[in-house]
This record gives C-alpha cells, sequence and structure tokens, in this order.
C-alpha cells in the first residue's frame, strides 16, 4: 500500500518534471538539454526573491515561474532561433548553455544544502496508516490539475490547438498556416515555465542542489525516450513506469540504484523498441 | 516478350500511412530484361511502391521476391547489394565534389568490388577510372572533361545521367527508376531514351516509374497503371490507355 | 554603373597558385609555403617539452593538452565527418583508463602493452554500448554520449565496482619523465596524420557521405550503420587510447576520469578552432587547455567560459580558427566594384 502510493506521488512528481521536456520535442524537435538547468535556476530565483529581497513566498514564486519562462523564450529568441535546422548546432548549443547555466549557478554559490524552500503545506496526514505529507499530496494534486488544465489548454484554445497540431505533424501545421517558430517560441516559454512549476512545487521537498539538474535532465530523457519522443502520453506512461520502479528499487534494493534503473532501463528500450512505448514516430527519418 | 523469366514478383504490397492506405494488394512480375513502365496520377502509390520494393520503407504485408529468394523487409543496403538498384526523384548528387568522385561511395561498396573485379582497397586509381569509363557510357564525354567537373555545374539532365550511374556502378540487375524523365526538356528527353534501351541490351531489366507517357511509351516493353494504390491494369500499352479505369483516372472522364 | 567599391572578392594569393600543382618542386620558396604550416605544427609541438624544461609543471600540461587534443580530434571526426554529435567524451577516457588500470595493476601488463590493450578493450565495449542507436536518429547518440559517463559514475560508485569513490590506485608510471612527454607527442602526431589521411581516402568520402545524404549511402549497397560503427570504434579507440594514458601519469583511475572537463572541453576546442579538418581541434586544444590551468582557481567558472564562448560562436556561425587562418594564408581579399 505504501509502495502504490509513493509509487503514484513520486511517478506524477516525475512526470510534472519531465512534462516541459517533452512538451519542447514534441513541437520543436528540439531536446532542451537546458530543461534541468531551468529547473534548478527557478527553484534559486524563488529562493533569492524570499531570502534576499525579502518578497512574499506567493509573490516569489510567481516571479520565479514567469522569470524562467522568460529564460527559456529568450534562448529560443536569442540563440536557437539564428541556428534552427542545424542539427548538431541545436544540439550543442543546449547542451552548452544548460551546462553554462548550472556550472554558473555552482560557481555563484549555489553550494551545500542550505538552500530549501519551505513547504507550502505543513504536516501531514494519515492514507490507509501510513503518513503523507501534505506537500506531497499537494504535489499530486497540482500535478493531475496541470494535466486536466494542459489538456484542456490544448482542446480548447487557438494556441493549444496549434501545438497540438504542430506535435502530431509540423508540415501539415504549417500548410494550414500555422507559424511554426512562433510556436515553437511559445513552446519553449511553456515548457520552461512547466519547469519552473515543477520546481517549486517539489524542490520544498528537499534543497536546492546544483546535482538536481542533471538528475532531472536524465530522468526527463529517460522518461520522454521511454514514453517515445515526442508523445505526451507516452511520457506519462513512462513517468509511472519509472515512478514505479524508482519506489521499487528504494524499498527493495536502495536509493544509490534508481539513476541506474532509469538509464538501463533508457538502453533497453533503445535495444527492443527504440521508438518507445508510444512512439509513433518513425524514430528513422523518412525522408525518401 | 513471351516466355521471359520473371526475375522480381511482387504479391499483395500493402502500405497504410497514418490514416492513407497508400498501396493496396498490389501484384505484378517483372520479366528479366524487359522494361516495364508504371503510371498512374499523383499519389497513386508509385513511390511508395518503389521504396516497398526496394526497402526504403517497411510494407505491412506481402511479399517481395527476388530471383525466386523472398526479399520482403529486408534492409535498403541489402537489396542493393543483391542488384536491385533504385534512382531517387529527388537527387541530391554531392554538389561540391566532382562528378566522377559521387561513385566513387557506390563503388566502394561490397557488390561493386565483387562484381567490378578490381580489388578494392582504397587505391584510388583503380576506384577512379572505373569511375570515369561508367560515366563515359553513360553519355558524359570524355573529351569536354565532363566527368571531372563539379556537380553543382552540371545541368539537370547530366544529374539524372549520374543518378543512372550510380546504380550501374554496383552492377545491377534490376533498376527502378523514380521519374527519371522529370524536369527534363523534350531533347533532353529523347537523348535518355537510347541511353534506356542501351542498359536494357546490356542485360539489365528497367522499372520505369513515369509521368512522362509519350516518352515512356517509346521505351517500355509493357506497362502498368496505379491509381489510389491499387493496380487498376497492366499490359501492352495501346491496351492499358484503352483501358476505361485509366482514362478515367487521368482524365476523371467516364467511357460512354 | 558600379555605386562605389562594396562588393569583397576573395583572391587566391600569388604563391597559392604557384604551389599548386607539381611544378611547386621546383622552387624552395613555394616548397616552405606548403609544407611550412605542418612542420611548424609537428615541430613545434616536438619541441615543446624541451623549451618547457625549466617549467616541470607546464611540461606536465603538455601531457594533458595531448589528451585533450585526441578527443577533440574524436569529436571533429566524428560530428563534422560522420555528423555524430559525442555529447560525453568523459566516457572514452573513463573507460581507457579503467581498463588499462586492470590490465596493469590486476593482470600486470607492462604500461606499453596495457595502454594499447585498454585503448582496443575501451574501443570494443564503447562500440557496443552505442550500437542500439546508430540505426536511430541522430538526437539518440547525443543523449546516449551524454547518458553513458553519468551511468558510469553512478555505477561504479553504487556498487562499489573497481574501487568503487576510491579508484584503482598502483599503475606504474612512464620510465622517465621525456617518454611520458614523447610517448603522447608522437601518438598525437600519428592519430592526426593518419586519421586525416584515412578521411582523404575513399572511406572519408564514405563517411561524409554518411553525414550528408545517408538514404543514397543506402542505396549504393553500404550499411550505414556498419559506417557510424567503424567511426564510432575510431573515435572511442583515441580517446580510449588518451584515457588508459592517463590514468597511467595519474598513476590512479578513479571516478575523475569522467568528469564533465573531458565532455565539454573538446567540443569547445573543434567549435573555436574550427571543424572539419582535425587541425582546428588540435588548435583550439593548443588555446583552452593553458587557459584551462590558468583559470584553474576560479573553479567551475572556467566551464561557464567555455560554454558561453562556445554557443557565441555557434550562434554567430563563426568557421573558427584555423579555416579563418586557412583563408588568410591562401586568399587575399580586396573591394572591387559590383
Amino acid at each position: 500500500m505504501e509502495i502504490l502510493l509513493f509509487g503514484i506521488i513520486n511517478s506524477v512528481t516525475l512526470s510534472l518534471t519531465a512534462l516541459g521536456f517533452t512538451l519542447v520535442y514534441s513541437i520543436s524537435r528540439l531536446p532542451n538539454f537546458a530543461h534541468g538547468a531551468l529547473y534548478v535556476t527557478s527553484g534559486y530565483i524563488v529562493w533569492l526573491c524570499v531570502n534576499t529581497l525579502g518578497l512574499n513566498y506567493l509573490l516569489g514564486i510567481v516571479v520565479g515561474i514567469v522569470a524562467t519562462a522568460i529564460i527559456g523564450a529568450l534562448m529560443y529568441r536569442l540563440i536557437i532561433l539564428r541556428i534552427r535546422g542545424m542539427q548538431i548546432s541545436e544540439i550543442i548549443a543546449t547542451y552548452a548553455i544548460g551546462l553554462a547555466i548550472i556550472e554558473g549557478l555552482r560557481w555563484g554559490g549555489l553550494r551545500g544544502s542550505t538552500f530549501t524552500l519551505p513547504s507550502f503545506l505543513a504536516g501531514s496526514i494519515e492514507i490507509g496508516g501510513i503518513a503523507v505529507d501534505n506537500q506531497r499530496l499537494f504535489v499530486l494534486g497540482s500535478g493531475v490539475a496541470v494535466f486536466a488544465a494542459l489538456g484542456l489548454f490544448v482542446k480548447f484554445t487557438k494556441t493549444g490547438l496549434a501545438l497540438k497540431a504542430i506535435a502530431q505533424d509540423e508540415r501539415a501545421a504549417m500548410m494550414l498556416g500555422i507559424d511554426s517558430d512562433r510556436k515553437a517560441l511559445v513552446s519553449f516559454a511553456l515548457g520552461s515555465g512547466l519547469s519552473a512549476f515543477a520546481a517549486v512545487l517539489i524542490l520544498p521537498l528537499g534543497s536546492i542542489v546544483v546535482e538536481t539538474g542533471y538528475n532531472v535532465l536524465i530522468y526527463s530523457i529517460a522518461v520522454s525516450i521511454i514514453g517515445g519522443l515526442g508523445s505526451w502520453g507516452g511520457a506519462i506512461v513512462a513517468s509511472f513506469l519509472i515512478g514505479f520502479a524508482q519506489i521499487l528499487t528504494e524499498v527493495f534494493l536502495s536509493t544509490q540504484y534508481q539513476m541506474v534503473i532509469s538509464l538501463l532501463a533508457i538502453i533497453v528500450t533503445l535495444l527492443l523498441k527504440p521508438s518507445g512505448i508510444f512512439g509513433k514516430q518513425k524514430e528513422l527519418d523518412d525522408r525518401v | 516478350m513471351g516466355g521471359r523469366v520473371s526475375i522480381l514478383t511482387v504479391e499483395g504490397l500493402d502500405k497504410t500511412f497514418g490514416g492513407l492506405k497508400a498501396l493496396s494488394g498490389v501484384s505484378f512480375s517483372v520479366k528479366k530484361g524487359e522494361i516495364l513502365g508504371v503510371i498512374g496520377p499523383n499519389g497513386s502509390g508509385k513511390t511508395t511502391l518503389i521504396n516497398c520494393i526496394t526497402g526504403f520503407v517497411r510494407p505491412d504485408e506481402g511479399k517481395v521476391l527476388f530471383r525466386g529468394g523472398d526479399i520482403t523487409r529486408w534492409r535498403a543496403h541489402r537489396i542493393a547489394r543483391v542488384g536491385v538498384a533504385r534512382t531517387f526523384q529527388v537527387m541530391r548528387p554531392f554538389y561540391s565534389l566532382p562528378a566522377y568522385k559521387n561513385l566513387i561511395i557506390p563503388l566502394w561498396s561490397p557488390r561493386a568490388r565483387r562484381e567490378g573485379g578490381w580489388r578494392g582497397g582504397g587505391k584510388h586509381g583503380d576506384r577512379d577510372t572505373v569511375a570515369i569509363d561508367i560515366l563515359e557510357e553513360i553519355g558524359f564525354e570524355r573529351d569536354s572533361r565532363v566527368p571531372y567537373k563539379l556537380a553543382s555545374t552540371l545541368p539537370t539532365g547530366y544529374l539524372k545521367r549520374l543518378e543512372l550511374a550510380r546504380c550501374l556502378a554496383l552492377r545491377p540487375e534490376v533498376i527502378f527508376c523514380d521519374e527519371v524523365f522529370s524536369g527534363l526538356s523534350a531533347s533532353e528527353v529523347a537523348s535518355m531514351l537510347p541511353l534506356i534501351e542501351k542498359l536494357k541490351m546490356g542485360g539489365i531489366t528497367l522499372v520505369l516509374i513515369e509521368h512522362r507517357l509519350r516518352e515512356l511509351f517509346k521505351v517500355a516493353d509493357r506497362v502498368m497503371a496505379l491509381q489510389f494504390g491499387e493496380k487498376i491494369a497492366e499490359g501492352h500499352y495501346k491496351d492499358v490507355i484503352e483501358d476505361a479505369r485509366v482514362k478515367e483516372a487521368y482524365l476523371g472522364i467516364e467511357e460512354i | 554603373m558600379s555605386d562605389g567599391r562594396d562588393r569583397k572578392e576573395r583572391i587566391d594569393r600569388g604563391i597559392k597558385v604557384r604551389s599548386d600543382g607539381l611544378y611547386a618542386v621546383s622552387s624552395l620558396r613555394e616548397m616552405l609555403y606548403l609544407s611550412g604550416p605542418r612542420i611548424l605544427l609537428i615541430a613545434g609541438l616536438l619541441l615543446l617539452p624541451l623549451l618547457l624544461d625549466p617549467f616541470p609543471y607546464w611540461r606536465r600540461v603538455i601531457n594533458i593538452l595531448c589528451v585533450y587534443a585526441l578527443l577533440a580530434i574524436a569529436f571533429d571526426f566524428l560530428a563534422n565527418c560522420v555528423g555524430l554529435v559525442c555529447l560525453g567524451g568523459s566516457m572514452f577516457i573513463g573507460l581507457g583508463g579503467y581498463f588499462a588500470a586492470v590490465f596493469n595493476v590486476h593482470l600486470h601488463l607492462p604500461v606499453y602493452l596495457s595502454i594499447p590493450a585498454a585503448a582496443l578493450a575501451g574501443a570494443v565495449v564503447s562500440t557496443l554500448l552505442i550500437l542500439p542507436c546508430l540505426s536511430l536518429r541522430g538526437v539518440y547518440f547525443a543523449i546516449v554520449t551524454l547518458m553513458y559517463p553519468l551511468l558510469f559514475t553512478r555505477v561504479i560508485e553504487a556498487f562499489d565496482l573497481l574501487g568503487g569513490s576510491n579508484g584503482i590506485t598502483g599503475l606504474d608510471s612512464f620510465p622517465g619523465s621525456y617518454l611520458e612527454n614523447y610517448s603522447i607527442l608522437l601518438i598525437l602526431l600519428a592519430v592526426l596524420f593518419g586519421l586525416r589521411r584515412v578521411l582523404n581516402a575513399d572511406l572519408g568520402l564514405v563517411m561524409h557521405a554518411v553525414k550528408d545524404n545517408d538514404q543514397s549511402v543506402r542505396a549504393s549497397g553500404i550499411d550505414v550503420v556498419g559506417i557510424k560503427a567503424l567511426a564510432v570504434f575510431i573515435a572511442s579507440f583515441i580517446g580510449c587510447l588518451g584515457g588508459a594514458y592517463l590514468a597511467h601519469v595519474y598513476m590512479w583511475a578513479g571516478l575523475s576520469l569522467f568528469a564533465l572537463d573531458f565532455s565539454i572541453i573538446p567540443i569547445a576546442a573543434v567549435t573555436i578552432g574550427g571543424g572539419g579538418v582535425l587541425f582546428g581541434a588540435v588548435v583550439g586544444s593548443l588555446i583552452l587547455v593553458p587557459l584551462s590551468e590558468f583559470l584553474r582557481f576560479f573553479g567551475t567558472f572556467r566551464i561557464v567560459l567555455y560554454c558561453t564562448v562556445l554557443t557565441a560562436f555557434i550562434v554567430f556561425k563563426s568557421e573558427g580558427l584555423m579555416p579563418y587562418c586557412t583563408r588568410k594564408y591562401q586568399q587575399f581579399e580586396r573591394w572591387a566594384d559590383a
């Protein structure tokens, strides 16, 4: 029972963090290697707002999310747009930016475990005899809410529909007059904002460390590959798979193996079904 | 034409892309040494047909037999290695290289080394000479140094020939030509026809996917027509163009 | 008709034209023009240990520099000649280093055997591990190479393999510090010129073709996955060679062999030095590694700096130092009428 509960919570947490990455990839075909960096940055910004600028926590959160979204959009506009289409350059650039941000934060003072964000809801409640802290439940609830909101966004708003269209078939969408560059910008902003949102929810559960940046990146990539690069549904399913696998390893083996399991899962996926679970994408380029 | 053995047989080929059924139960045979034309309006599945046969796309159902052996779902390079070559409608030669250097790649392949009978090994001299010879066979005038010109300076007609040369380097038994006549002027096409005949006389079986019907009918022994992924007619070109369904497919006019 | 001299044209320098072709042999000047740069590079590198003799610290830097140069060459080869972006060069250093440690400490192979053996073993393992993603889109290669160094670090730590966090100690060092310097310098030169020869031969052409137009290559009966695997094998051999050497220099193989530096500096070196010709990789390393030493006390700010400069180079589509210098060397510019 405990496994089930924490498994679900972990999976939703994972899918929240991976969501931004999947979103960006599905729309702009760009693996955003700076994803983890943005995650950590947002947490740091919130911390700065609250601790150094003395802002109200809620305000700090809003600033953090908005600022990260802006950073993501700027990243796209200033850097990526100029090298669009040159795959080698795109990959190196996002990787370099991500690295610069993470290591920059490390150098700029984000060291040690003294950077924490307070939880929103203190205390815990009992479910089926197991104590679960309210923060985690809040994460669970928010996660579900975010997915629902996204689902509605994509179904009922013009921008959302456009994004979904591009994710399905970029060329067809362009033929319908959807400006994919514009929408890619939106997706970057949205993706960054989402990772910021995930960060502010999840970081209170631990402390803000720079390593999280790398970990988040790896998990997001793992989730995306296993679920199928570009598939939203696949990402959710994959995060449940990995989420439960992580909890099981934690319970039966030890926490250290968690990352190993995820990475091995990637290799296994590549060997067996490279396009991932829901990979409707041809994993090869069909350019004939 | 009668009595020729089938070199390539296709049985019940099916392919669906997303919601679109590109090929539906296509079956036909190609006889050794003949020129088979494949015609059909845009979207009839001609290019998908080539892709499925030559291994660039996996068919959902069906079989492809070459010389009696099953080559269905083989990878593209394996199929090329047994002797089934193809051209690409959208050519992408190496523009920054001279024409003959473009042939180094196919000449490097195991099949070319085997069939060509010279020791592969990376010696420039061997491959370069063979490349120039092939280009000469295919109409690049050696005295005008055409083979040495950069591919970026060559007109379309020559590029089409270069594409064919790429196939020839493999000494194939069958070549699938995806719209070799497209983009050429009438006189350029006229000069391609003897080349096609020459290839046939060299023993190569050709399957020509074409839009330019008049020119195609000058060289094709038999013709097959596709529409919406289905084979709708097959036979001598005179019979095929009289076929009601073919007329309707091309002109949308019902036979009275 | 002309509205001012507003078009730049580039014309080959006289001496370049004169040295193209067989007649170059007839003049000493032309021969020097042609072989000058190369001789400069070779002589410069070979003289370096001697010149730096009074500065033992910097002589040791030569060793590190050569290892980075090897990695940069491997990256350049993979990215610009075959089209595969390797984001995890440290994987090769780590594999090579640990294999060397095992061969030398546990299997008692002498230094001059353990290094090539480790390179070979490392190359085989790397190729096998990367193989599954070679038939997929390019982005998978980048992701997988990014992951492996991290995977290895976590696995070694978690399972406490191969010495765990402490690593394997007790490797033999080189008999003599000059041998240390010159062995790697010679390896570097051999790899540099050897790989260039391969790239200029037909195999190189096929690899470029795989990068630009792999459908055509498939249609020509060549197994593209096989070619990519060969390229990965070559690159990983080079990288693992560097790693094995490094382990012997440090006399220790540990987790730091999988450090981020080994992944990012080669990328920066190639971007700054210019890709595609392999010389740029070496030039880039010659700039970045000493710089890295100067910036040592800035800590991880170094990485921030490299990444920023790297991104700037990419964004402004700079061709890199080597191509720029080559152009200047071979051509001059002047304004002409439009």
